[in-house]
C-alpha cells in the first residue's frame, strides 16, 4: 500500500462497539456480524477519527506503542482497514471524512 | 412481501374474552379467547406458569383462524416494527402488538405452538429493553444459585437436565430466561421445553456461571476468552427483530453479561458425575 496518497478512516454508525478484556468487540447492526479486534487493531480503531491519515495513525500510535517498523505496520494496517471496510465497519476516503449518515467520528 | 395483503388484525380495545394469564420471568401475558377448549389447552400447556386472572403486563386477543391463504407453515419468523407497533408473522400466525398500549392481537392456527412462538418473541423484545435475553441453554438451580448450560441443538442441554441430581431444580432443558435486575442476572424457569418435554420449575435464582457445552472424553471445565464467550452467547441468543436498535441492545446486553457472569467451557461425557463439577 502506498503512503503517497493519504487514506482517512471513519468508523461506521451502523455498528456497536465495546472494549472488553483488552479487545474491541464490534457488532454490525446491519447484518449482526460479530468481530473482535486484537490490541493493535483496537488502537487503529480508536484512532480512526476520520481526519487523521492512516500513515499518521501508524507512525504516531502503532509504531510507538507496539515498537514495530513503519513499513510492515502500515501494510498490515492497510489490509486491516480494507477488510473492515468490506464489512461496513469503517469507511475509507482519500480526503478527511466528515460525519455523515454512514460514518461517525465520535468514539 | 407484505403481510398486510393477506392478514391484518387491527389493534383496538374491544371487550376482552376470558383469558389465561401466563407469568414467565415476572412478566404476565394474558391470552384472551372465547374458545373454552383452547383456553383449557393453554391451561394444560403452561401448567404452573398460569396465574389467577388479574391485571396483566400485556393482553393479547387470540383469533383462531388461518392467518394466510395457502400453506405457508415453513415460513421463517419475521418480526418488525412500524409506527410504534410490533408485527410478528410466521406461516402459522400473524400478530400485531402495541407495547405502549400493552395490547395485541394474534391470528393463528388453533395450536399452542403458535402461541409459544409469540410469547417467546414478546419476551425477547421486553427483555432486550431491560438488558436481558433468552438463551438456548438448559438451566438449573443448585445451592441457591443458577447454572446455565448453553449450546446448539445436540450439544447436550437436555442431557445435562436429565442428569441433574435430586438437589438440583431444573428450570428448562431448552431456553433459559435471563433478566437483568439491579447489578445481577437472574435465571427464571420457563415452560419452553426441549426433548425433555416437561415444564421447567417456576423458580428463579442469581446466575453463578454459564457453561458452554462440548462433548468430550472427560468431565472438565476450562476458561473461555472473553471474545469467544460473547460470540457464543450472541450465537445462542434467541433473537427475532433484526433492526439496528435491537441488535445494539442485544450486543450491549451480551457484553455487560460477560463482565458480570463467568462463562466457562464444560467438556463432559454423558454421565451424572459431571454434576460433581457444578455448584
Amino acid at each position: 500500500m502506498s503512503v503517497s496518497k493519504p487514506l482517512y478512516i471513519g468508523t461506521s454508525k451502523s455498528i456497536a462497539a465495546r472494549m472488553l478484556g483488552g479487545e474491541m468487540m464490534i457488532m454490525s447492526m446491519r447484518d449482526s456480524t460479530f468481530f473482535t479486534l486484537n490490541e493493535v487493531a483496537s488502537a487503529i480503531w480508536r484512532a480512526a477519527d476520520g481526519s487523521t491519515p492512516l500513515s499518521d495513525i501508524v507512525s504516531g500510535t502503532i509504531c510507538r506503542e507496539f515498537n514495530v517498523e513503519f513499513e510492515t505496520a502500515y501494510r498490515d494496517a492497510g489490509e486491516l482497514v480494507q477488510r473492515l471496510a468490506e464489512h461496513g465497519i469503517v469507511v475509507l476516503s482519500d480526503h478527511p471524512i466528515t460525519a455523515g449518515p454512514e460514518s461517525s467520528n465520535a468514539q | 412481501m407484505s403481510c398486510c395483503t393477506t392478514a391484518s388484525v387491527a389493534v383496538t380495545h374491544v371487550p376482552e374474552a376470558p383469558g389465561v394469564a401466563i407469568r414467565i420471568g415476572g412478566i404476565t401475558i394474558a391470552l384472551h379467547t372465547d374458545n373454552a377448549e383452547f383456553r383449557a389447552l393453554l391451561q394444560r400447556r403452561y401448567g404452573h406458569f398460569v396465574v389467577p386472572p388479574g391485571p396483566a403486563d400485556f393482553d393479547f386477543q387470540l383469533e383462531l383462524s388461518q392467518p394466510f391463504a395457502g400453506a405457508r407453515l415453513n415460513d421463517d419468523v419475521r418480526v418488525w416494527s412500524n409506527g410504534g407497533k410490533w408485527f410478528f408473522q410466521r406461516g402459522d400466525f400473524y400478530a400485531e402488538w402495541d407495547q405502549q398500549a400493552r395490547h395485541g392481537r394474534m391470528m393463528h392456527l388453533p395450536n399452542p405452538y403458535s402461541v409459544d412462538a409469540v410469547l417467546r418473541i414478546v419476551h425477547t423484545l421486553v427483555l432486550a429493553q431491560r438488558g436481558g435475553f433468552l438463551l438456548h441453554a438448559a438451566s438449573a438451580i443448585r445451592n441457591g444459585q443458577a447454572f446455565l448450560f448453553s449450546g446448539i441443538s445436540g450439544a447436550g442441554k437436555t442431557t445435562m437436565a436429565r442428569l441433574a441430581p435430586p438437589d438440583a431444580t431444573v428450570l428448562t432443558d431448552e431456553i433459559s430466561y435471563i433478566s437483568h435486575e439491579r447489578d445481577s442476572y437472574i435465571a427464571h424457569g420457563t415452560p419452553f421445553a426441549g426433548e425433555l418435554a416437561t415444564l421447567g420449575a417456576n423458580e428463579h435464582a442469581p446466575i453463578a456461571a454459564v457453561y458452554l457445552l462440548e462433548k468430550g472424553s472427560a468431565n472438565r471445565i476450562d476458561p473461555v476468552p472473553t471474545s469467544d464467550a460473547i460470540r457464543a452467547l450472541l450465537r445462542n441468543t434467541l433473537f427475532f427483530a433484526h433492526d439496528p436498535a435491537m441488535v445494539e441492545q442485544l450486543f450491549n446486553a451480551g457484553c455487560r453479561f460477560v463482565e458480570r457472569v463467568p462463562v466457562r467451557r464444560l467438556s463432559f461425557v454423558p454421565d451424572a458425575l459431571v454434576w460433581e463439577l457444578i455448584g
